[in-house]
């Protein structure tokens, strides 16, 4: 019903500056949360969260630029920092302190990496935000939503876990859903990559057996079993797009659905509507 | 009393020792090839560190069997040494179990020495087992798994259990020996009182059995002493090191190159002012490469890593673009660091060097360059790499395999601009629009377009 629903205008850091106004929170959004077909839709849903809990929060809008990390992982240094230089100068320019992400690549970058270059800010990954928000009961799953008894199983973003050593965050979050949540037999510290980290994401893979992503992906079917109606969540573009491609590749698309934390959370609030 | 057998026995172990340290200089300067890094912040951790993973063996734990069989090993290297320090008194003062004298804790000491001796032969058995007969896959596969490394890793454990068969030897005859002169048997043999009566009654021949024991195992461990420098089982020594120098930033920290910075810096800002360069001896400026070509190139943690790693596969078995069939496995990353630096810098007692063409390895395709990368390590492998340091969590000694791939990475772009095709067609992207994608800068912010939220009544 169209009255129920209010339009959103996503702030950006220049109007609220030209207002004099600093936001809480600077949301990072990332170049698959920009222009990723798919992971738009997450970058939505991080919004309706952010307007739901009522949080001032702004974006870079087309200010914001690639933080350079898939450069730096495929050894090109000097993008990277040239990337980073520049990014580090408008974030700087506008005094950012906070910033959240839905991105593991560009939080662990951010977080990791930028502080040598002069950039210092509390980066935090949405995984984490959205755990706080539960934990401070802004965010109220009511009786799990329609998540209620399907079968979830998470797939650990490398630059989350094993980077950073964020295991539990995703997982508290989905705890909410009151799902069945099923683990696969590789998890935590000794996940298994979807395939896509270290620039891969933009090459082709090397000569071999398989992909790492069908590796993957066959693991997580096998634990989510034939019920149907089932999910793989991520917290990591990266990670959707090639389980996305592994679902596809083995004929899943019916039984089993990709779906970001983010947008996990933001339906079983009922913002999606 | 001091005879001629004690002169024999110093001038042996001298020998001995003298060789294993003149093998340890080597090993030391070869890893001081490297570039310098300083790793010496936060030493409570690092100590913490060190105990859990190295003393500790924390990270064993994760696969159980085998952890417990290493346990054994290791318990026993270190108990079986009390003894192996008696066997030195004896030897240079003629003394007859010297260290007898503290009594019950002796006795203690002695049983708890044959307990553990008699593990580490059944343990050494069962991993000679999974080496040879069940052919675990970690141990087995792999193209840097050839000839040597296999050879080496079956010899290490047959000569822990022959050493530890002459330490049997040696307790039985020479307490039966006492036994039959109706003396009192100084400490507790449990192992060795099941066997007692297996080399007979003659005081002369027990004699000589006792002496046989005493002497093989005293060479055979002088001798096994100055194998392991040449062996993976020189990680006995270097994994104590090697954790304490490890990591402690997140894994996703890389390394960010501060001469790119301050070129940069320079670049976008025509008044900036970059620090002098370092200068070497003669005055003239050191340039360093960016990123890495050789062992020289890498820092001295990276080239240490190489001198621990035990080859046990652990980081193989976990790499994704190993289990998916690809070249890379971490593994043979640091084998062929620590070959490439032994053949470049010194090297010890026996070394085997590791090249894959002369190995018949087809699939590695390497150069007749003698320089790590390309020599010993191709570009396919390198770019194999998903960078999701799986590797460097499984190792139980802290070796950092990804920072060797990602520096040999660094060199193949900054250097040679020998990325793949599209990885450049990415890097392009990134510069001109910001993304790695070819999307216009101007549509960055369009998924802000019609969102909707219910309006709270």
């Amino acid at each position: 019903m169209e009255e129920n629903k209010r339009l959103v205008k996503v702030p950006t850091m220049a109007e609220m500056a030209a207002n004099g106004e600093e936001p809480e929170i600077l949301f990072w959004v990332g170049c698959a949360g920009s222009f990723d077909d798919r992971y738009k839709r997450v970058t939505r849903a991080f919004v309706q969260i952010l307007e739901h809990i009522g949080v001032k929060y702004a974006v870079l809008g087309t200010e914001e630029s690639c933080t350079g990390e898939p450069a730096k992982r495929a050894g090109n240094e000097f993008l990277f920092q040239m990337q980073a230089l520049t990014n580090i100068e408008v974030l700087n320019g506008y005094n950012v302190k906070k910033i959240v992400t839905a991105c593991p690549h560009c939080f662990n970058t951010m977080k990791n990496e930028y502080p040598d270059l002069g950039g210092n800010y509390e980066v935090i990954h949405h995984s984490t935000f959205l755990q706080q928000l539960i934990n401070e009961g802004k965010v109220r799953v009511k009786e799990g939503g329609s998540f209620k008894g399907r079968r979830i199983t998470y797939h650990d973003s490398c630059y989350l876990g094993r980077a950073n050593d964020i295991y539990e965050a995703p997982r508290e979050v989905l705890a909410v859903l009151d799902a069945d949540l099923v683990e696969m037999k590789r998890v935590r510290a000794n996940g298994l990559c979807c395939g896509a980290g270290g620039a891969q994401m933009f090459k082709e893979p090397e000569p071999g057996k398989k992909d790492v992503n069908i590796e993957r992906t066959e693991e997580a079917l096998a634990t989510l079993g034939t019920a149907g109606n089932s999910v793989i969540a991520t917290a990591c573009p990266f990670c959707m797009v090639m389980m996305n491609d592994g679902v596809k590749n083995k004929d899943q698309e019916e039984n089993v659905q990709v779906f970001d934390i983010a947008e996990l959370i933001a339906q079983a609030e009922g913002l999606t509507k | 009393m001091i005879g001629i057998e004690n002169i024999i026995f110093l001038i042996v172990a001298a020998i001995g020792i003298g060789l294993f340290i003149w093998q340890i200089r080597k090993i030391r300067k070869n890893v001081l090839m490297g570039r310098d890094t300083t790793l010496n912040d936060n030493p409570s951790e690092r100590i913490n560190k060190t105990l859990l993973v190295a003393f500790g063996q924390q990270k064993m734990f994760k696969r159980m069997l085998p952890a417990v069989l290493h346990l054994f090993l290791y318990v026993g290297f270190i108990v079986i040494n009390v003894e192996v320090l008696e066997i030195l008194i004896d030897g240079i003062f003629g003394t007859h179990r010297a260290l007898g004298f503290v009594g019950e804790l002796y006795s203690g000491l002695m049983a708890l020495n044959e307990i553990l001796a008699a593990l580490v032969i059944i343990a050494c058995v069962m991993f000679l087992w999974r080496r040879n007969v069940t052919k675990v896959p970690r141990l087995w596969n792999g193209v840097e798994m050839r000839a040597w490394p296999k050879i080496d890793a079956n010899i290490i454990l047959v000569t822990e259990i022959v050493l530890m068969l002459a330490l049997f030897v040696f307790n039985i005859a020479d307490m039966k020996r006492v036994l039959v002169a109706g003396g009192e048997v100084v400490g507790y043999y449990p192992v060795s009182l099941l066997f007692v009566n297996i080399f007979g009654e003659d005081p002369d021949q027990l004699y000589v059995i006792a002496k046989i024991g005493w002497w093989f195992h005293l060479v055979g461990i002088l001798a096994f002493m100055n194998y392991l420098p040449s062996s993976k089982h020189f990680h006995i020594f270097m994994a104590f090191p090697n954790v304490y120098y490890s990591n402690l930033k997140p894994k996703g920290k890389f390394t960010t190159n501060p001469a790119i910075t301050h070129e940069i810096k320079a670049m976008l800002d025509p008044g900036y002012q970059p620090p002098a360069p370092e200068m070497d001896a003669e005055g003239n400026p050191i340039i360093q490469r960016f990123g890495a070509k050789d062992v020289e190139d890498l820092s001295w943690k990276q080239l240490m890593d190489s001198y621990t790693c035990t080859e046990c596969g652990r980081c193989t078995s976990v790499c994704p673009a190993n289990i998916t069939g690809k070249l890379l496995s971490p593994r043979k990353i640091v084998m062929d660091t620590r070959d490439r630096m032994e053949e470049k810098g010194e090297h010890p007692a026996i070394f085997v060097p590791n090249h894959y063409k002369e190995q018949g390895e087809e699939r590695v395709e390497v150069t007749e360059e003698k320089t790590l990368l390309r020599g010993y390590i191709t570009p396919e492998e390198l770019w194999a790499c998903t960078t999701c340091n799986a590797c460097v969590e499984s190792c139980p000694v802290n070796i950092d395999q990804l920072s060797v791939i990602m520096d040999l990475r660094r060199y193949l772009v900054l250097e040679e601009s020998a990325a793949p095709a599209s990885l450049n067609t990415m890097f392009t992207n990134i510069e001109n629009n910001g993304a790695p994608w070819a999307f216009s800068p101007a549509d960055r912010f369009n998924w802000a377009d019609e969102i909707y939220v219910p309006s709270k009544n």
